[in-house]
C-alpha cells in the first residue's frame, strides 16, 4: 500500500513537471548551428566516400556542399552523417540529419508512408546485374537458380523479388548490410551476381582489382529515380533545398559554370534567366529566407550539374558513366529543371 | 527553516525533510518522480514527434505482402507472404540457431571443462590457451572470421568438394547432404521410437525399484539406447526400409535438392557455440572444483567405482554450482544470435527488425515486436533453467 502511494504521488509530480516539445524550423536550426548535417552513404565510390585524406567527395556529397554554401556561405560547413540503407530514414526523421543525399530511390510509399519530402531527381538510375565475365552470362534471363548478393533496406530487394517472380525464375537472395560486405561476398564467390542500381554497380566495379573481369548485364529491371529528401512538414526547408538542386541543373542548361558565375554576378548580362540566378535581377533569395547571392555561392562552390557529374562519375572517371538519361532535356536526356522566375 | 518551526511544533514541510521517518519517504517519492518524469518525457517526446510527422502506431502493416525473399526458410514463404510470416521465418531461424548453439556449446563446454582439469599437462595447457583466446575476443569477430573462412576457403559449387561418395558436398554456398524422403510406412518407425522412449522411462523406474529391493543394478544406459535406437532401426527394416534419399545435384549455378546448411548459419552457429563453450568450460571447471576431494575419497572408501562416483556423487553436487551461471550463458547465446545481421543470416532482427522495418518505415512497431520476442525467449529459458535448478537443488531433510 505504501509502495502504491509512493508511485501515485510520484506519477502526479512527474506529470506536473513535463511539458510539450516544439519543433523549430530546420532552416533556422541549420543557421543557428552553423553547420549542415547531411545524411550520406557509408561509402559508394564516386557518389559519396571519404578520400585518402578523409575529406568526403562524390556526386551526392557535392550537392550537400552546394546546399551548405547557399545556406551558410561555406561549402565546408557540412557534417556528413554516414548511414546504411537501413538506417538512413530513421536518422533523417529523428532529426540527426537535415537532408538526405544518399542514392535514394523516390517511391510513393517512402514519400507518403515514411513521411519524407522528396525534392526532385538528381540521378535517373535503374537496377542492373553484375556478373563475372567467366560465367558467360549475357542476359538476366539466364540467371535462374543463381545466388544473388543484395543490399538490405533498398528498393532493389523488392524489384529483385518482383523480377524473378514475373519471369518464373528462382534465386537465392544473399542479404548483406553494406556495399563493402557485398563486394567481399561477391568476389569470394558466395554469390554469382551482385545487384544494385546500375550507377552503384559501376561504382563498385571501379574499386575492383580487375574491373574488366566483370560485366554489367544489359537488362535494367526497374526505374530508380534517385533524389534528395527532407523530413515532411517543413515546407520552408524543403523549398530552400529543392531550389538549390534546381538551380544547379538550370545553371548547366543556361551555360553558367563554376568559372563564369563570378563574372555573371558582377554585372547584369543580357539574359534575364542568367541574371535571376546570378542575383542581378529580382530577389529570389529572400523568397526562401536567404540572400541574393545564394545561387552564386552554390555554383561557385561545386559548379553546375554537368560539372559535378563529370568530376565525380563521368566518362573520364574510374566509374565511366555516360550522361544517358541524365543529360539535359536539350541534349536528349530527361533532366529538366523548372525555371527560376 | 524559521525559528517558529523549530520550537516544538514543526510544520509538515519541515518534517518532510528533517523527520527521520518522513525523510525516507520523501526521498523515495522524489526519486520515483524523477524516474517517471524521465520516462514520461521520452515517451511523450516520441509520441509528439511521430504525430508531428503524421505517423501513427499501428500493426496493420503486418498483414500486407512483404515483397521480399528470404534464403533460409523452414516454413513456406515467398515474396507474396505477409510481413508477419516473414517475422515468423525470422523467429524460427533465431530459435534454430539458438537451440543448435545451446546444444553444441553445452557439449563442447563440458568437454573442455573436464579436459581443463586433466592431469595431462599438454591437454590441460592447450585447452587453457584455447579458452583464454576465445573468451577474450569479441564474438562478432568470431562470427566474421568463421564466415570469412567458409566463404573464402571453400570452393564454388562448380568445383565442390565431395565427401562420402556424394553424401556430402562442401561449397562456399553451403554444405549439401541428401534429404530423407519419408514413405507412409515411416510412421511405424516413428511410433517405434516413441514406444522406445516410453519404455525407457518405465524401465528406469522399474530398475530403481529392483535396486532398492534387491540391490541388483541393471545396465540402464545400454538397455535405454537399445530401446530408443535399435528397436526403431529393426522396425525400419521390417517395414521394408521406407525411406528414400533425394541427392543434391549441381544444376546451373547451384546445387538443387537435398538439405543445405548455409554458410551464414554455419558461421553463426559455430562462432556462437565455440565462444560460449569457452565460458561454459570455466563454469564447469569451477563447479567440479567446488566439490571437495574428500567426497571422491569417501565414495571410493565405500567401494563405489570411479564412474559411478562421478555420476552419483560429484556431478549432482557440481550441477548445483553449474546451473545458475549456465542459464545466463544460454541467455547470452540467444541474445548474441542477433549479431546474425553482420553476415546476413536472416534472423528476427534481419527480417521484421530489418527489411520489413525499412520497407514499411514502422520503426517503433517493428522494434516493439523484436523486443517482445527476445524478452519472451529469455524469460522462457530462465523459467526452464529455474525449474531445472529447483529440481537439482539439495533436498534438505
Amino acid at each position: 500500500m505504501k509502495l502504491f502511494k509512493t508511485l501515485a504521488v510520484s506519477a502526479a509530480v512527474a506529470l506536473a513537471s513535463t511539458s510539450g516539445v516544439a519543433n523549430a524550423g530546420t532552416l533556422e536550426d541549420v543557421k543557428a548551428r552553423g553547420e549542415l548535417n547531411c545524411v550520406v552513404t557509408t561509402g559508394v565510390a564516386g557518389f559519396g566516400a571519404p578520400d585518402d585524406s578523409g575529406r568526403w567527395t562524390g556526386f551526392d556529397v557535392d550537392f550537400c556542399r552546394a546546399t551548405a554554401a547557399a545556406v551558410l556561405g561555406d561549402p565546408n560547413k557540412v557534417k556528413f552523417v554516414p548511414t546504411t540503407g537501413k538506417t538512413r530514414f530513421t536518422v533523417l526523421n529523428s532529426g540527426e540529419g537535415d537532408i538526405l543525399y544518399r542514392n535514394t530511390t523516390i517511391t510513393m510509399s517512402r514519400d507518403v508512408d515514411l513521411k519524407l519530402t522528396f525534392l526532385g531527381v538528381n540521378y535517373y538510375d535503374g537496377q542492373g546485374f553484375m556478373v563475372p565475365k567467366a560465367l558467360g552470362v549475357t542476359s538476366a534471363k539466364q540467371l535462374d537458380g543463381a545466388s544473388i548478393c543484395i543490399q538490405t533496406g533498398t528498393t532493389t530487394e523488392l524489384n529483385l523479388a518482383d523480377y524473378f517472380r514475373a519471369n518464373n525464375m528462382s534465386y537465392e537472395p544473399v542479404t548483406i548490410e553494406t556495399n563493402e560486405e557485398g563486394q567481399t561476398n561477391y568476389l569470394a564467390g558466395r554469390c554469382d551476381v551482385y545487384t544494385t542500381d546500375a550507377s552503384g554497380l559501376a561504382s563498385t566495379r571501379s574499386t575492383f582489382e580487375h574491373p574488366g573481369a566483370h560485366v554489367i548485364l544489359p537488362e535494367i529491371i526497374s526505374k530508380e529515380p534517385l533524389g534528395p529528401a527532407v523530413r515532411q512538414g517543413d515546407d520552408e526547408w524543403a523549398d530552400v533545398t529543392r531550389w538549390v538542386l534546381n538551380v544547379l541543373i538550370a545553371a548547366e542548361e543556361l551555360g553558367i559554370t563554376q568559372g563564369n558565375i563570378k563574372g555573371h554576378a558582377g554585372s547584369a548580362g543580357k539574359d534575364p534567366n542568367v541574371n535571376r540566378i546570378a542575383g542581378t535581377e529580382g530577389d529570389f533569395g529572400s523568397m526562401i529566407g536567404l540572400d541574393k547571392q545564394w545561387a552564386v555561392r552554390a555554383i561557385s562552390a561545386v559548379g553546375n550539374y554537368g560539372e559535378i557529374f563529370e568530376r565525380n562519375i563521368g566518362v573520364n572517371t574510374s566509374l565511366g558513366l555516360a550522361r544517358g538519361l541524365n543529360a539535359q532535356w536539350t541534349n536528349g536526356g530527361i533532366l529538366y529543371a523548372p525555371p527560376v522566375r | 527553516m524559521t525559528a517558529a518551526t523549530k520550537s516544538g511544533n514543526p510544520s509538515l514541510f519541515y518534517r518532510l525533510f528533517f523527520d527521520k521517518e518522513l525523510r525516507s519517504v520523501t526521498i523515495q517519492v522524489i526519486t520515483m518522480a524523477l524516474l517517471l518524469a524521465f520516462f514520461f518525457f521520452i515517451i511523450s517526446n516520441a509520441i509528439t514527434n511521430l504525430e508531428t510527422i503524421g505517423k501513427g502506431y499501428s500493426f496493420s502493416f503486418l498483414w500486407d505482402a512483404s515483397n521480399y525473399d528470404i534464403n533460409q526458410t523452414l516454413i513456406e514463404y515467398d515474396s507474396r507472404s505477409p510481413h508477419w510470416r516473414a517475422a515468423l521465418v525470422g523467429i524460427i531461424n533465431t530459435l534454430l540457431v539458438a537451440v543448435a548453439g545451446i546444444i553444441l556449446a553445452t557439449i563442447v563446454g563440458f568437454l573442455l571443462g573436464v579436459l581443463r582439469l586433466s592431469s595431462n599437462w599438454l591437454i590441460n595447457r592447450v585447452v587453457y590457451v584455447y579458452i583464454e583466446y576465445v573468451r577474450n575476443v569479441p564474438v562478432l569477430l568470431h562470427i566474421l572470421l568463421v564466415h570469412g573462412i567458409v566463404v573464402n576457403t571453400l570452393p564454388v559449387p562448380k568445383y565442390a568438394m565431395m565427401a562420402f561418395d556424394g553424401a556430402l558436398f562442401l561449397t562456399n554456398r553451403g554444405f549439401y547432404t541428401p534429404k530423407p524422403l519419408f514413405e507412409p510406412a515411416m510412421w511405424a518407425v516413428f511410433i517405434a521410437f516413441i514406444i522406445g522412449i516410453g519404455f525407457t522411462i518405465w524401465f528406469k523406474g522399474y530398475a530403481r525399484k529392483v535396486q532398492d529391493e534387491t540391490g541388483k543394478i541393471y545396465p540402464i544406459l545400454w538397455i535405454s539406447l537399445a530401446a530408443i535406437f535399435l528397436f526403431p532401426f529393426i522396425v525400419y527394416f521390417i517395414a521394408g526400409a521406407p525411406l528414400t534419399w533425394e541427392y543434391p545435384e549441381l544444376k546451373g549455378f547451384n546445387f538443387k535438392g537435398g538439405l543445405v546448411l548455409r554458410p551464414e548459419f554455419v558461421a553463426l552457429w559455430l562462432a556462437l557455440s565455440l565462444y560460449t563453450a569457452a565460458f561454459i568450460a570455466e563454469i564447469v571447471r569451477a563447479g567440479i572444483q567446488a566439490i571437495s576431494h574428500g567426497q571422491t575419497e569417501a565414495a571410493y572408501a565405500l567401494g563405489i567405482k570411479p564412474g559411478r562416483t562421478m555420476q552419483l556423487v560429484i556431478i549432482p553436487q557440481a550441477l548445483r554450482v553449474i546451473i545458475p551461471p549456465l542459464s545466463s550463458q544460454y541467455l547470452n547465446i540467444t541474445k548474441n544470435s542477433s549479431l546474425a545481421i553482420a553476415i546476413g543470416y536472416m534472423d528476427i532482427v534481419a527480417t521484421i527488425g530489418g527489411i520489413s522495418l525499412n520497407q514499411t518505415g514502422r520503426e517503433m512497431e517493428c522494434m516493439t515486436i523484436v523486443l517482445g520476442i527476445y524478452l519472451t525467449f529469455s524469460l522462457m529459458i530462465s523459467a526452464f533453467m529455474n525449474w531445472y535448478n529447483k529440481r537439482m537443488k539439495l533436498v534438505e531433510r
